[in-house]
């Protein structure tokens, strides 16, 4: 008799976390999202800004969602890895900003053409 | 005879117009009369897998809207199913061409812009409203953009549509008579302001305005849901 009433409240526990859940959910399932985008559109407006955290700053919070990214298994963005080149380059530090277009452009082959014109000045600059 | 034939002819009426209200009611209260479907024809043809978000032309008084809404727009664009090129380095690259007004960077020829980008198709977009404005008993964060997408292989317009967002459509505004109003404008007018709220908004009606939904953007090769809209 205990058991079965254990039984049935747990199903009802349940059944209303299942109801719940629907609710939360809405009509539409929501589809798992493709990246890991945390807080990727506030550190690009921060770069845009240019007036609250430095590039030092910016990097560290951006190395921090790699991490957090590889951890999960989930997929940086598009231009995640562009951007990190563009800090990378506004503190001076031109190889780990090419190994940063080098490996945008390893995940997003779509890139290639942009990548290349922006490796190909930087090497022309260099010399 | 005659009388009940009239009224039981009357009842009957009196049921149709009913019905016909009801299904007026419900044909109102389903969808709002659905929009015309989208003509994707040109979209479907060029079949874009990369987007070159342009920085936004602004059209408001707020001089952070371009950067707010481009700091948003990737999301919606990437999560469709695109590869979008970083727009950090973009901006950075029609800067060191002297191109620094979104205005002069709009009127770059797609023959150029695919030259350097390598991208399929770009996306300009027109911010027209931007920011928190104070109104005696309700102030309101609004955001409202258009966009537009070519295609730079073949100049096509894929598509092109608009969306906005307002702190309006969840607050509720009626606590504390009018007084409470009042101060609710301008607490909620300082709060908006200080916490950057615009941006919020941004990137709300980026959501709206770049995501796959009916008459959206359609889904790119990168997504689950490709060539199935």
């Amino acid at each position: 008799m205990v058991m079965a009433a254990t039984k049935s409240a747990r199903l009802l526990r349940f059944a209303a976390a299942m109801a719940m859940g629907s609710v939360l959910v809405g009509c539409a399932p929501a589809a798992p999202r493709l990246y890991h985008w945390e807080g990727f559109q506030d550190q690009l407006y921060e770069y845009f800004k240019a007036d609250k955290s430095g590039p030092e700053e910016q990097l560290r919070v951006l190395d921090a969602q790699v991490q957090k990214a590889r951890a999960r298994g989930v997929a940086l963005p598009p231009g995640f890895r562009a951007h990190l080149a563009m800090i990378y380059l506004r503190l001076g530090r031109d190889g780990e900003a090419k190994q940063e277009l080098e490996a945008e452009k390893e995940n997003f082959p779509e890139s290639e053409q942009y990548m290349d014109f922006l490796l190909k000045r930087m090497t022309a600059q260099k010399s | 005879m005659t009388i009940s034939a009239f009224s039981s002819g009357t009842a009957v009426t009196r049921l149709g117009q009913f019905a016909a209200i009801l299904v007026v009611v419900a044909a109102l209260g389903a969808c709002v009369t659905p929009p015309a479907p989208y003509d994707y024809t040109a979209f479907r043809q060029n079949r874009p897998l990369s987007m070159l978000v342009l920085p936004p032309v602004n059209e408001t008084p707020d001089v952070t809207a371009t950067y707010g809404v481009l700091s948003q727009v990737t999301l919606p664009l990437a999560e469709a199913g695109y590869y979008v090129l970083p727009v950090s380095l973009m901006d950075e690259t029609f800067r060191q061409n002297g191109l620094n007004s979104p205005m002069e960077i709009h009127d770059v020829s797609p023959r150029k812009l695919r030259e350097i980008f390598g991208a399929d198709a770009a996306v300009y977009i027109k911010v027209t409203q931007y920011g928190t404005s104070y109104r005696v008993l309700a102030s309101e964060t609004r955001v409202t953009a258009q966009a537009r997408i070519v295609d730079l292989r073949t100049g096509q317009l894929l598509w092109q549509g608009g969306a906005t967002a307002s702190s309006s459509e969840s607050r509720n505004s009626s606590q504390g008579g009018l007084a409470g109003l009042l101060v609710n404008a301008v607490v909620t007018q300082i709060v908006e302001t200080a916490s950057d709220t615009s941006f919020k908004y941004a990137g709300i009606a980026s959501q709206r305005l770049l995501s796959s939904r009916k008459n959206g953007v359609l889904y790119g090769p990168r997504s689950p849901n490709y060539q199935k809209d």
